[in-house]
């Protein structure tokens, strides 16, 4: 039997980065195949590659049997090939016709003006095919994502698909409305259409999928069949690699005073009763996967978002956070993951933005006191070992490991005893995420306490005192890191609580 | 239980949504309403026929900008060049006819065609050079004022041997009724300029690059061309808007013109239609065109000096932008 899809021996490279290497998938019709790995296994890329975004640097992709050259995402439509991405691709001032047929409208008079009355009915018949119950004529920004996702949906099957890329379609979708779209999956896996399911719950690719093909840091690993195997051998297989336990911290915190404690705290924003406590020199993990809470736990402690319920405690007194200047006032600095756009001046020099949130300390009078500044800068590219040819140089040009360090003098300068990074060693390389790592150990053993959110499981566990892990807003466990492993992790962040 | 919850979260912000596009044409046209009514009450010259010709008639050059402007806006961008190339297609329309001595209509065509090249060549230049449309907008503002001085020496273009030319604003079609042209003019325009947005393509990815320009240009549209095409749109309103005013003043003048673009401009926020893109509607345009000339001819028949007239319209404009403001923070 001929395959509805293979792709053979893709390869791809970015700069300094192998994205995959020599990974190869088939496809049945009427089937749907899980594609599953670790955030950077390469899935995304992939998916990228066959949909005619990213072109392959190697490999050939066939359908049918019949080899196929897809240049961009036109041509992929072209063969029936459409991809619904997790970030959603909607127009939310249009209505729903508007969206799914856009491009596509059946036009009448000098094919200038739109038949909106059939566009309407176009919509109506498609979704009476899938089973949907929406109004056409709805506004997108109306809608919750649940139902905007249920109109990408729609919107793909619109071209008539013969293969449907689904990247975790699931993430915002209630428990029924998941039932919806198994049925409507179901119903096309009867129609022969095939299905490329990227999610990380174990417990759905159990439910759905017929086969599972793990990827693992670029490379092929495994097909599994689904019937055959359980979720301990395939997240096994997932993280495969070694646990990296090069210096695991040994010492416990548990007798440290606690300095920062969150009370069952929610948010509207995803965060769910979540509590936990901090102590006094520990770096305290957050492990989870990609919408599980983390940020916004984070983004609730800063003041960024507005708690609902729940208490925060400092130092065991209770406070109200309510703004980011409040919380940088207590002592608590939030090393954010998008540190170019939201932690840094790109285009000023390291003393600048060394020194920027605490410049009322290095003024007199109003006047900028330079030498002072210069002083200081100069100070943390020593302490930090910041590479760097002066204080004068544009943060712009230097490294990521290096402009993570500004980012770190920045608050180490406004005396923040209380340390949250998120992704701290997203973008850097290997390198320099060694001295990040080392920086981070001396941090905490000068007593400061550090929250480290991370989607690395090995830097997680090399890192951390303990390990919190989040899913799907809660708080799924909290390891110590003696007896936590990477399997053990992933089970807590892939936990489904009903 | 849980599910419902959530679902109910979800669906909570729904009610306010609905209610919050809309609140702001209502606004528009409560203002509207309450400043005629206090106008009334205030002056009993304010509701004199003449007077309400006056304001009409104030409002077409301005309104037409505004048609115009309202398809830029709503795709997300900003035409700052629209006073200068009214003032351009004025004299371009003042030289084919006085200087040339063509016939009229050729004097009115060229008008037009001059504010769509120009327009297109600002879509061209946002589109396929990457310029800023602030920047790119701001660059023909003034190759558009010096061009317009360049051809004309200078000098005002007057058309005193044309008579049939000062009739295209200022004649009355309809006998018996005593409305200017121009006024009809930018009703009729405004109701195609309503057509055009609400039911044809062209309207359709006006909307769909302002809500979210990636995902449209995903979608397979050319979003390049058909932005281009809207920046041209918006210059034929801007050419025949130089056309009336010519005709209205009998002559075209060249130094005239700069400062229009921002109540062009105005007259579009005011009218509900949101500088961030995605959102606006023709009508709301039109009513923001009559709240700004009702303001000002209000204040004047009440004998406010103009210095004030201006200092209260830049306050609506706060007002009317903060409600725009408000409507986005809800969400």
């Amino acid at each position: 039997m001929t395959k509805l899809l293979e792709m053979r021996g893709i390869s791809k490279a970015f700069p300094g980065v192998q994205a995959l290497s020599n990974v190869s998938i088939d496809l049945n019709k009427g089937e749907v195949l899980a594609l599953i790995g670790e955030n950077g296994a390469g899935k995304s890329t992939l998916m990228k590659i066959l949909t005619g975004i990213y072109k392959a640097d190697q490999g050939e992709i066939s359908l049918n049997g019949e080899k196929v050259e897809i240049p961009d995402t036109k041509r992929a439509a072209e063969l029936g090939i459409s991809m619904i991405h997790q970030e959603l691709n909607l127009m939310k001032d249009l209505t729903i016709a508007e969206n799914i047929f856009i491009g596509r409208e059946p036009k009448g008079l000098m094919n200038l003006f739109i038949k909106d009355h059939e566009l309407n009915q176009m919509t109506r018949d498609l979704f009476n095919q899938l089973s949907l119950d929406l109004d056409p004529k709805t506004k997108i920004e109306q809608l919750t994502i649940a139902k905007q996702q249920m109109v990408e949906i729609a919107k793909a099957l619109s071209y008539e698909s013969k293969i449907l890329i689904m990247d975790e379609p699931t993430t915002a979708l209630t428990e029924p409305e998941i039932d919806v779209l198994f049925e409507i999956i179901e119903n096309l896996k009867k129609s022969g259409v095939g299905i490329i399911y990227i999610s990380h719950r174990m417990d759905e690719l159990k439910r759905i999928s017929d086969r599972i093909a793990i990827m693992r840091d670029g490379e092929y690993v495994d097909t599994l069949k689904t019937s055959e195997t359980d979720i301990k051998q395939v997240i096994h297989l997932m993280v495969g690699r070694e646990v990296y336990v090069e210096s695991k911290p040994n010492i416990q915190r548990d007798d440290r005073e606690v300095v920062l404690e969150m009370k069952n705290v929610s948010t509207n924003t995803n965060v769910k009763g979540v509590s936990f406590a901090l102590r006094k020199g520990e770096i305290l993990g957050f492990a989870g996967l990609m919408g599980a809470g983390r940020t916004e736990v984070a983004n609730a402690i800063f003041g960024i978002d507005k708690i609902k319920s729940g208490e925060i405690y400092l130092h065991g007194k209770k406070v109200k956070i309510s703004n980011p200047t409040q919380a940088v006032q207590k002592g608590i600095g939030f090393l954010t993951e998008d540190r170019k756009h939201l932690g840094l001046l790109l285009d000023m020099d390291v003393k600048t933005n060394v020194t920027l949130a605490s410049v009322q300390n290095f003024q007199r009078a109003g006047f900028v006191q330079e030498d002072k500044i210069a002083k200081t800068a100069e100070h943390f590219v020593e302490k930090l070992k910041i590479k760097t040819p002066s204080i004068h140089q544009q943060i712009r040009f230097l490294s990521g490991g290096n402009q993570q360090k500004v980012v770190i003098s920045k608050w180490l300068l406004r005396d923040c005893d209380i340390l949250i990074f998120d992704e701290p060693t997203r973008g850097i390389d290997v390198g320099a995420k060694g001295e990040i790592y080392r920086l981070l150990e001396d941090l905490a053993s000068q007593g400061k306490s550090i929250i480290m959110i991370s989607s690395e499981l090995p830097e997680i566990l090399r890192m951390s005192h303990r390990i919190a892990v989040m899913s799907e807003g809660r708080m799924t466990g909290i390891l110590n890191a003696l007896d936590a492993s990477q399997e053990k992790i992933m089970e807590l962040a892939t936990a489904y609580r009903e | 239980m849980k599910a419902d919850s959530i679902q109910g979260q979800l669906e909570a912000p729904k009610l306010k949504k609905t209610t919050g596009g809309k609140l702001q044409q209502f606004l528009a046209i409560g203002s509207l309403v309450v400043l005629v009514i206090f106008f009334s009450i205030a002056s009993p010259n304010f509701m004199q026929w003449s007077n309400i010709i006056g304001i009409l008639l104030s409002t077409a050059v301005i309104g037409i900008l505004a048609l115009g402007a309202t398809f830029v806006i709503i795709t997300g961008g900003i035409d700052l060049s629209v006073g200068t190339v009214m003032t351009l297609s004025s004299v371009m329309t003042g030289i084919i006819i006085v200087n040339a001595n063509l016939p009229l209509i050729f004097g009115i065509i060229g008008g037009i065609l001059t504010g769509a090249l120009c327009g297109m060549l600002c879509g061209f230049a946002i589109t396929k050079l990457g310029i800023p449309p602030f920047v790119a907008t701001l660059a023909m503002m003034m190759i558009a004022k010096g061009l317009a001085l360049v051809i004309s020496d200078a000098a005002p273009i007057y058309f005193t041997d044309h008579e049939m030319f000062s009739k295209i604003a200022l004649g009355t079609i309809i006998p018996g009724i005593d409305i200017p042209n121009a006024v009809l003019i930018f009703f009729i325009l405004g109701i195609i300029a309503a057509v055009i947005l609400s039911k044809t393509i062209l309207g359709r990815f006006n909307f769909a690059i302002g809500s979210n320009e990636e995902a449209t240009k995903l979608s397979g549209i050319s979003v390049d061309r058909w932005k281009i095409a809207i920046y041209g749109l918006a210059g034929v309103f801007t050419g025949i808007a130089g056309v009336l005013m010519a005709s209205r003043l009998n002559s075209a003048q060249p130094a005239l013109g700069q400062g229009y673009e921002l109540e062009a401009i105005a007259a579009v926020v005011i009218g509900g239609t949101s500088l961030s893109g995605g959102k606006g509607t023709i009508i709301g345009t039109i009513i923001g065109a009559l709240i700004m000339s009702v303001l000002t001819n209000g204040l004047r028949v009440l004998s406010i000096p103009q210095e004030w007239q201006t200092v209260v319209v830049g306050v609506v404009i706060i007002f009317a932008v903060y409600m725009d403001i408000l409507r986005r923070r809800k969400k």
